[in-house]
């Protein structure tokens, strides 16, 4: 069993993850294309980032923003310049705008209103409940089963 | 029956929302180019490759920009619909050979038939990052004075030529 684990292991040797490989080489570059990678979509496959995606137009993206990095363009200015051809669906961080408004207030809407109603719904419940006043019989009546079940057990 | 009431209406608008949620697509993006002038580029043409295809010689005519390629199976399944579109002569439609082969890009044409009167070639994606393409085919319906004024995302088929392209297109042509 451990030999043949062993020789999977062996046999398999190094597997290589498709990773997006770098194409530059000025690590300064790299660090800032990295950092602005992780806030941009990729377009082609929506769920990622455009540091993780290997679809050739996120390849191409990349090699874009490393061209106006070297250019010493802004973060801003090349955030700018997708946005521009994109929209703002290239940003991982939706703007605060008219059309986004729903968007960022939305929960927090939701939020409020289910806390009103949570509160609302427990001052309602306690409204409910009446207080049952127990006489000196009932009283004694409980006493004499309590000692009762003491007994059978 | 008072005490079902609640439940049920937000049921009933979880389920509007989530119809309409069904019937949009995810993919189709709305692009922030439309309405805005159409980028410029001057791309060797996929013919003639001493000449040079650029919108600026289209100036003063409607036309449509098709963002193809070979490789893709989405143009190949708007193929039928782009010649029957050339053949009508209502509008020319142009095109951009997307990240593409010369060699396959020419065999494709001579396979399938050629709508277009000129073909850009655009290797490096350059045009189609200026563009805003992220998946070919991609179609643009550009006016009279260089403005995009559509953006169609996937593969044209014969109803949205019919009622969207079309009417734009005359539309565009009497301006």
């Amino acid at each position: 069993m451990i030999w043949s684990a062993l020789l999977i292991v062996l046999v398999s040797g190094p597997v290589w993850a498709g990773e997006a490989r770098p194409l530059g080489e000025d690590p300064a570059v790299e660090a800032r294309l990295k950092h602005l990678a992780i806030e941009l979509r990729c377009l082609v496959c929506q769920n990622q980032t455009l540091a993780d995606s290997n679809a050739p137009l996120a390849e191409d993206l990349r090699r874009e923003v490393r061209e106006m990095i070297v250019k010493n363009m802004s973060d801003k200015e090349i955030i700018d310049f997708l946005v521009e051809r994109y929209g703002d669906f290239v940003l991982y961080r939706p703007p605060l705008k008219a059309t986004t408004t729903l968007l960022w207030v939305g929960p927090f809407v939701l939020l409020i209103v289910g806390a009103t109603v949570l509160v609302i719904t427990l001052r309602r419940r306690a409204r409910k409940v009446v207080d049952a006043p127990v006489t000196d019989e009932e009283h004694r009546r409980v006493e004499q089963l309590l000692a009762q079940g003491g007994n059978r057990s | 029956m008072n005490r079902f009431l609640l439940p049920l209406s937000i049921f009933v608008v979880v389920v509007v929302f989530l119809g309409v949620g069904l019937t949009l697509n995810p993919r189709e993006i709305p692009s922030p180019l439309v309405g805005k002038a159409a980028p410029e580029f001057s791309q060797p043409q996929l013919y003639d490759q001493e000449k040079i295809f650029s919108p600026a010689d289209l100036k003063g005519k409607v036309w449509l920009l098709n963002f193809w390629a070979s490789w893709c199976s989405g143009c190949k399944t708007e193929h039928p619909v782009l010649m029957d579109l050339a053949n009508s002569g209502q509008v020319p439609i142009y095109g951009m050979d997307y990240k593409d082969e010369r060699q396959e890009a020419l065999a494709w044409l001579q396979r399938w038939g050629n709508p277009y009167p000129v073909v850009g070639v655009d290797q490096a994606g350059r045009v189609g990052i200026n563009y805003g393409v992220y998946g070919v085919p991609e179609t643009y319906v550009i006016d009279k004075r260089g403005v995009i004024r559509y953006k169609q995302i996937g593969p044209l088929d014969p109803d949205t030529v019919e009622k969207k392209i079309l009417p734009l297109v005359r539309q565009l042509e009497s301006q």
